[in-house]
């Protein structure tokens, strides 16, 4: 069937910010969406409130709205923008569940627009519960005996009929919110009644618990004409139980028989068939162990982070395909872009083993629970290729850049073995190292498997790398075992601390018996047809097949890696633009990544795709392939940065920056001395190492002080320290991985933090604009809301600013990208830190302005003056529009994290607020983060004493909205005293009614509390604060953030937003 | 130890052998299956052949023998790159190993299988020599190679005794050219009364049992070797009975109705063709193994239509028989390995028999 006239401006709606279990796949595929409907010669608009993203350039879509995703803003869109329909099944569970709204309301009938891609019927059909499982009863697809419950009294009932242990899982939510395992009415109680609150519809399904099977998914797509096919299964080797986003997952199955795969495969067509859906759909099952008995356990009827993980698994474009089948296309009218010779329809052969490892954020919240549930966790993925399990696995292992390796990384020996049996019961992300150690100890694959209930043949693998372990511990390096160490993908240096070797030894008789890396093709067909996409993996042994090369100067561009707090979906956008940069000024791109969500990793972006780890021994045997004529590094992110050396060794060209400028930048001494040539004030500080030379430090410069190491991301190990305790505490968290660069001790000054991104061609600077952050200094610069322009410093000091980046930009001999915080403390300008590379708020700053500043910064990197680009130098004229970045937080999802704000970054996504004025611009920003105020207008105000004269000023104009505000004895007396009405409530541990009991009643908007500085975290403030996160109310850690609120709730005249097109403003 | 691919344009590949040790020369194809090794190792239309599976982990799931398609593997050669060594399924009952070294068929192992496969997808397919000869002498291989033919291989897999599926619906005639045990199967599951026959038994007898409906099955090699049955087959043609045949059967049908088959280049051997059914549009993943396949060009339109097409290559699938009660299909609808997709047709056959009893 033909593309349908009828179609001829689609709206696609997006994601929104990056949260966990909604993360950069969505980027992707609607990035693969727009392009592919664009290349239908459709109008596209786009709407979505993550400016990080780059399906939010007007390359992409020829509208760009970077507006809050609500009901009220889609619909005013629709009115403004008047599209014929749509596509609402790529952007992730939020774009879903708008267009399900919309179309509920009735309001796309009346405007004579229509769902593309799947119909509400079917949506509905798939994610209510109910309907679902009925739809399945029809056809005869089992499903765990459960009921959909509206009140914790019939989820217990229900439990009691089908007995513990019982799934719960809230409708409507994503990534599972909510969800758990219950193992006793107290649990289930404790589950359910949070579930319900989370739901969008206030229902929760109860499931007979399946945990322990196995988890199999398949990615399944149909079209209109009813043709479907399966792109991929997966496998996956964390049994039901845990996430299928948490769990370390394996493509294609390697435990199912033919009849197991074809029954399920079998399953999810007829599922896919008679729901109807046309487009992309993803179906999950777990599958009994010891017979053929299966049970199905969610379909998503959208492109989801499965099929994202499929796709770049494959080959096979989901989200391009599902965006010609919702124009009309069947799938025998679309081509296989791959291979170019077959269509769409037919079913992706791999001939490699892929494995996906979750990455947690553990990391960052050092207080949270590490154990893995159905709810997810994890932030970001890595995915890894081989031709063997073991390869793929260790690949996937050290694609995490988590201080992993092998599976020696985590150390177990100090257990005996009775306490090892006993941490198998442990699910969480160390799992397969304690299987490891397991192993290690002999313990038998039937015990570990039925402890674990992972697959024996998994446990084999996990055996065949200890083994390999023991081998290269206790036998000579013969070529024989090397050359088998190598097929296992065991890193040189691995093996030569192993076999007593040097790293160079072991690289020399590799050079000796030649056992170097060959590149295999991901060509979709297992190599039946001849694919022209140069997609490619290593392996050890065998033929390499990337050997062609377009005669053209080569450029490698390092990608980011895995999505992580501190380091998420920006980079991907400075890594694509760059790469796209330099194709147009006629090089040839090779990327390496290993990030399966993302962009970067699609195989059109670059002219090479390397899906490899992002270490020195990987990198280089990519550089040995192609000998590229130079490397970009400046914007991946500190992974690219990290690799800098390592690529300066291999005799790769670093494009733009020079190492030894970038260590200037990080280096305490080196940047002192070159601040003081700048005559560029900083806060005092000093370079230490042990606890005792910080503590003097911190002494003489005086308490509060800032203590980090260098060369740090995202803040992280970054403390505010108030007294010597403090220090003990950090130096401990700091030390817990082995340190090579020294710690830094700075004087805390608490202004005005101010960020600024600029391009430096060697003698002019180009400032797109300076950003203002609304938290005062201490809270980390990406958990900060930032305003541009900057709203509330002077002139003179915004010409000081210009001033100061320009000489630092000179004197470390900037080539392309550099980041510059600053802090604006009684009118003197600091400099806090110099980053001289691209930096997370690159998009925003580039959307907003109009400026393309990685094109420009790539440009100038290869030579070009700013000049001869058509910029005139300098700080640019500030915009027409006031953009603001708001963060967001995943703090509900981490069970036990603390959500108090500070150095260190907690901030998983971000959104922006546009606008004229800076009020709906903050208002947008709030709104675009979820924080949807007045509903009850109770608030609750809990202040260290510090604060409370800043305070109250804030209190007395949230009282003049309406609110009622209930607060902790001191912080009622202090807002009484002085007039604001204030309820007293009792602490935790005092009689009811307490803090707590008013949180769980869910009558309060919003709670602010300021914790004290420091370690000695009110335990009391970490309860509430948890509490009131996990049962959905909003809680504010910062006096600036609640100032920032209240503004924008007092501005109740904007009620009717002005939706602004980021397509149509003009860089100048 | 160690083991040798020697293809007949002098590529020599260097593995560990596995099964026997005997050296054999065949003609090499692979299949793209990534689950169903059992069923393709099992399946008679591979006799006359080694066959190498572009998967790499084969084995997984070990040996369930009631997944075989036949009582014995029928490859000359098995190739792949990695066998696991520890099987794991709750129906496993033995190991890939075992199961070649029982049967007396030698395999390698820890070879470049996408090389390979590059190979065959560029040159064709080719005969080569399995060997653990270190001092294999090329000179004297090659010419050996290219000139080894396959042969008849149809008389080698057919059964020697008519045999009997038990059932209360129709009565099927079943001629085994080298028959997958889920032909009978599925029909036997829809209530046919299913009686197989070897592959040399004359029309005269088949009719003469006065079936409701025959089948003609798969089978291996090339179809014109199989001049008498052809014969035969015409003579089914001309009878009023309702005919439905796969693969070689397809082949043999056609070529008893004055049309010609080709050699495709290397074959089609997997689980993931699409085909179409040209009187509806739908398209169907199907399970897929032959080397050979019908010239449309030759087809006599009053005589045969196409009525299925390959998407990827456009080559015929199946064909319709114009005024008889007879079609017939390239690809595998009974699946084992692959998708069960087209498992419709074996209901269009009941339809075609007179419907569901």
């Amino acid at each position: 069937m033909p593309k349908n006239p009828d179609i001829k401006k689609v709206l696609v709606i997006g994601s929104g910010p990056i949260v966990i279990g909604q993360a950069a796949e969505f980027d992707y595929a609607g990035t693969q969406a727009c392009r592919s409907l664009k290349e239908e010669g459709l109008e596209v608009v786009l709407l979505n409130s993550n400016p990080a993203t780059i399906m939010t350039d007007k390359d992409i879509a020829d509208r760009v709205y970077i507006e809050p995703l609500t009901v009220e803003v889609v619909e005013q869109l629709i009115l403004k923008e008047k599209p014929d329909s749509v596509l609402p099944t790529l952007g992730g569970q939020a774009g879903l569940n708008l267009a399900m709204e919309l179309e509920e309301r009735g309001f796309l009938r009346e405007n004579h627009v229509r769902l593309i891609g799947t119909t509400s019927e079917t949506i509905k059909k798939a994610e209510d519960r109910q309907e679902f499982k009925d739809t399945m009863e029809k056809i005869g697809e089992p499903v765990a005996a459960s009921k959909v419950v509206t009140n914790v009294e019939d989820g217990i009932a229900f439990t009691n009929t089908i007995g513990y242990p019982v799934v719960l899982r809230p409708a409507y939510t994503l990534g599972g919110s909510g969800g758990g395992i219950a193992h006793n009415e107290e649990e289930l109680e404790e589950i359910l009644s949070n579930g319900l609150r989370l739901s969008r519809v206030g229902e929760v399904l109860v499931e007979r618990c399946i945990a322990g099977w196995k988890e199999i998914e398949y990615e399944v797509m149909r079209d209109s004409a009813g043709n479907c096919i399966t792109v991929c299964n997966m496998e996956n080797i964390d049994p039901v139980g845990v996430h299928t986003g948490d769990s370390i997952v394996v493509a294609p199955s390697q435990t199912l028989g033919d009849k197991e795969y074809q029954m399920l495969r079998t399953s999810a067509l007829n599922i896919i068939s008679e729901l109807g859906i046309t487009g992309g759909c993803n179906v999950q099952y777990a599958l009994n162990p010891d017979s053929f008995e299966y049970c199905v356990i969610e379909v998503n009827p959208r492109v989801s982070r499965s099929s994202a993980l499929a796709s770049k698994a494959t080959g096979y474009p989901i989200a391009k395909v599902a965006a010609k089948i919702a124009l009309g296309y069947t799938l025998d009218e679309i081509p296989n872009a791959i291979t170019r010779k077959t269509y769409a329809s037919f079913e992706p052969m791999l001939d490699y083993c892929v494995v996906k490892i979750p990455r947690l954020p553990f990391d960052k919240f050092i207080s949270a629970k590490r154990t893995l549930t159905t709810q997810m966790k994890a932030t970001g993925e890595v995915m890894s290729i081989c031709n063997n399990f073991e390869g793929a696995l260790m690949k996937a292992i050290r694609s995490l850049e988590q201080h992993v390796d092998s599976l020696m990384s985590y150390d177990f020996t100090g257990l005996t073995e009775e306490e090892l049996v006993e941490e198998l019961e442990i699910v969480d992300d160390m799992r397969i190292w304690r299987i490891a150690e397991a192993v290690r100890r002999g313990i038998s694959y039937e015990k570990i498997h039925e402890i674990t209930k992972i697959d024996c043949w998994f446990i084999d693998k996990i055996a065949i790398l200890v083994e390999m372990e023991q081998a290269l511990k206790t036998r000579e390096l013969t070529e024989e075992l090397l050359r088998e160490a190598k097929r296992m993908e065991f890193p040189d240096y691995i093996i030569a601390r192993l076999s007593g070797k040097t790293e160079e030894e072991v690289k020399a008789l590799r050079k000796q018996y030649n056992i170097v890396a060959a590149y295999k093709m991901v060509d979709t067909c297992a190599a039946e047809f001849a694919a022209t996409t140069p997609y490619y993996y290593s392996v050890y042994g065998g033929e390499n097949e990337a050997v062609k090369s377009s005669g053209k100067k080569k450029v490698l561009v390092l990608g980011s890696g895995p999505i992580r707090i501190g380091q998420g979906i920006e980079f991907d956008f400075c890594s694509v633009h760059c790469t796209w940069a330099f194709a147009e000024e006629g090089y040839e791109t090779i990327i390496i990544n290993n990030n399966p969500e993302t962009v970067s990793t699609d195989f059109d972006i670059a002219d090479k795709l390397y899906f490899e780890p992002l270490t020195p021994e990987d990198v280089e045997n990519v550089v040995n392939n192609e000998h590229p004529d130079g490397a970009v590094v400046q914007f991946g992110g500190q992974t690219a940065i990290k690799l800098t050396e390592a690529l300066i060794k291999m005799g790769v060209k670093i494009l733009g920056t020079s190492a030894e400028n970038v260590d200037a930048a990080e280096d305490r001494e080196l940047f002192d001395q070159i601040l003081q040539k700048c005559g560029i004030p900083r806060a005092a500080g000093h370079t230490v190492y042990t606890a005792e030379e910080a503590k003097a430090a911190a002494r003489e410069l005086g308490y509060p002080v800032l203590v980090r190491p260098s060369y740090v991301l995202g803040g992280q190990g970054m403390q505010i320290a108030i007294n010597d305790e403090d220090i003990e505490k950090y130096i401990g968290v700091i030390n817990r991985y082995t340190q090579e660069h020294p710690i830094l001790v700075d004087k805390y000054l608490e202004g005005k933090e101010i960020e600024v991104d600029a391009v430096c061609d060697g003698e002019d600077i180009l400032i797109p604009g300076i950003m203002e952050h609304i938290e005062r200094a201490g809270i980390h610069s990406g958990d900060s809301i930032s305003v541009y322009p900057a709203q509330s410093i002077s002139q003179k000091a915004k010409e000081t600013i210009e001033e100061y980046t320009r000489r630092l930009a000179k004197s470390l001999h900037v080539l392309g990208m550099i980041n510059i915080q600053f802090i604006v403390y009684q009118e003197q300008v600091y400099v806090i830190e110099v980053n001289p590379r691209s930096s997370r708020t690159v998009p925003y700053i580039s959307k907003v302005t109009g400026i393309p500043i990685v094109p420009l910064a790539t440009r100038v990197i290869l030579g070009h003056k700013i000049r001869e680009l058509g910029y005139e130098p300098g700080l640019q004229p500030e915009a027409d529009y006031i953009a603001i970045k708001m963060p967001v937080f995943s703090f509900e999802k981490i069970r036990g994290a603390d959500i108090s704000l500070g150095p260190e970054m907690k901030s998983t996504g971000e959104c922006l607020g546009i606008a004229r004025t800076f009020n709906e611009a903050l208002y947008k920003a709030f709104l675009g983060a979820g924080i949807n105020l007045p509903k009850y207008k109770n608030m609750i105000i809990t202040v260290r004493d510090s604060e409370q004269e800043e305070m109250l000023p804030v209190a007395r104009r949230f009282e003049k909205l309406g609110y009622k505000i209930y607060a902790t004895r001191g912080t009622a007396r202090m807002l009484n005293e002085n007039g604001v009405h204030a309820i007293r409530t009792n602490k935790i541990e005092q009689d009811s009614p307490t803090l707590m009991d008013l949180i769980l009643g869910h009558k309060i908007d919003l709670v602010i509390d300021i914790p004290e500085q420091g370690v000695e975290h009110s335990k009391d403030g970490f309860v509430i604060r948890r509490n009131a996160i996990e049962t959905g109310v909003n809680v504010l850690t910062a006096v600036d953030t609640a100032t920032a609120l209240v503004t924008s709730l007092e501005n109740t005249d904007i009620k009717k937003l002005e939706l602004v097109d980021i397509a149509t403003i003009a860089g100048r | 130890m160690k083991a040798f691919l020697i293809l007949e344009d002098g590529h020599v590949f260097t593995g560990t052998s596995i099964g026997s040790r005997k050296e054999i020369i065949s003609e090499i194809v692979f299949n793209t299956s990534m689950t169903g090794y059992l069923e393709v190792l099992t399946d008679p239309s591979y006799a006359g052949q080694a066959v190498c599976m572009t998967y790499p982990l084969i084995g997984n799931y070990g040996i369930c023998y009631e997944d075989q398609e036949s009582l014995r593997p029928w490859p000359d050669g098995y190739i792949v790159r990695e066998l696991s060594r520890m099987p794991s399924n709750f129906r496993c009952q033995d190991t890939i190993q075992n199961f070649l070294k029982r049967f007396d068929i030698p395999g390698i192992a820890g070879i470049d299988t996408r090389a390979l496969t590059k190979i065959l997808r560029e040159e064709g397919t080719m005969n080569g020599m399995i060997t653990t000869d270190e001092n294999y002498d090329l000179n004297e291989i090659l010419p050996k190679l290219k000139a080894y033919k396959t042969g008849k291989v149809v008389e080698k897999v057919t059964c020697s005794e008519p045999a009997k599926w038990k059932g209360e619906g129709y009565r099927v005639a079943l001629m085994d050219f080298g028959v997958k045990k889920s032909i009978p199967a599925s029909l036997n599951r829809r209530g046919c009364q299913v009686t197989v026959y070897p592959a040399q038994t004359s029309a005269e007898e088949i009719l003469a049992a006065k079936p409701d409906g025959i089948m003609l099955s798969n089978g291996p090699g090339d179809p014109k070797e199989c001049r008498e049955i052809i014969k035969e087959v015409r003579k089914l043609y001309d009878s009023n009975v309702p005919i439905f045949a796969i693969c070689l059967g397809h082949q043999l049908m056609a070529l008893a109705t004055g049309a010609d088959t080709k050699k495709l280049k290397y074959g089609h051997r997997g689980g993931n063709h699409p085909v179409k059914d040209l009187a509806t549009g739908r398209v169907y993943i199907t399970s897929q193994n032959h080397g050979y396949v019908v010239d449309t060009e030759t087809l006599d339109p009053k005589v045969a239509v196409p009525a299925f097409v390959n998407v990827n290559d456009g080559t015929n699938e199946g064909l319709r028989y114009i005024g008889k009660n007879i079609f017939t299909v390239q690809y595998h609808p009974e699946a084992a390995p692959g998708p069960q997709d087209s498992a419709y047709l074996f209901d269009r056959f009941i339809e075609m028999m007179g419907g569901n009893k």
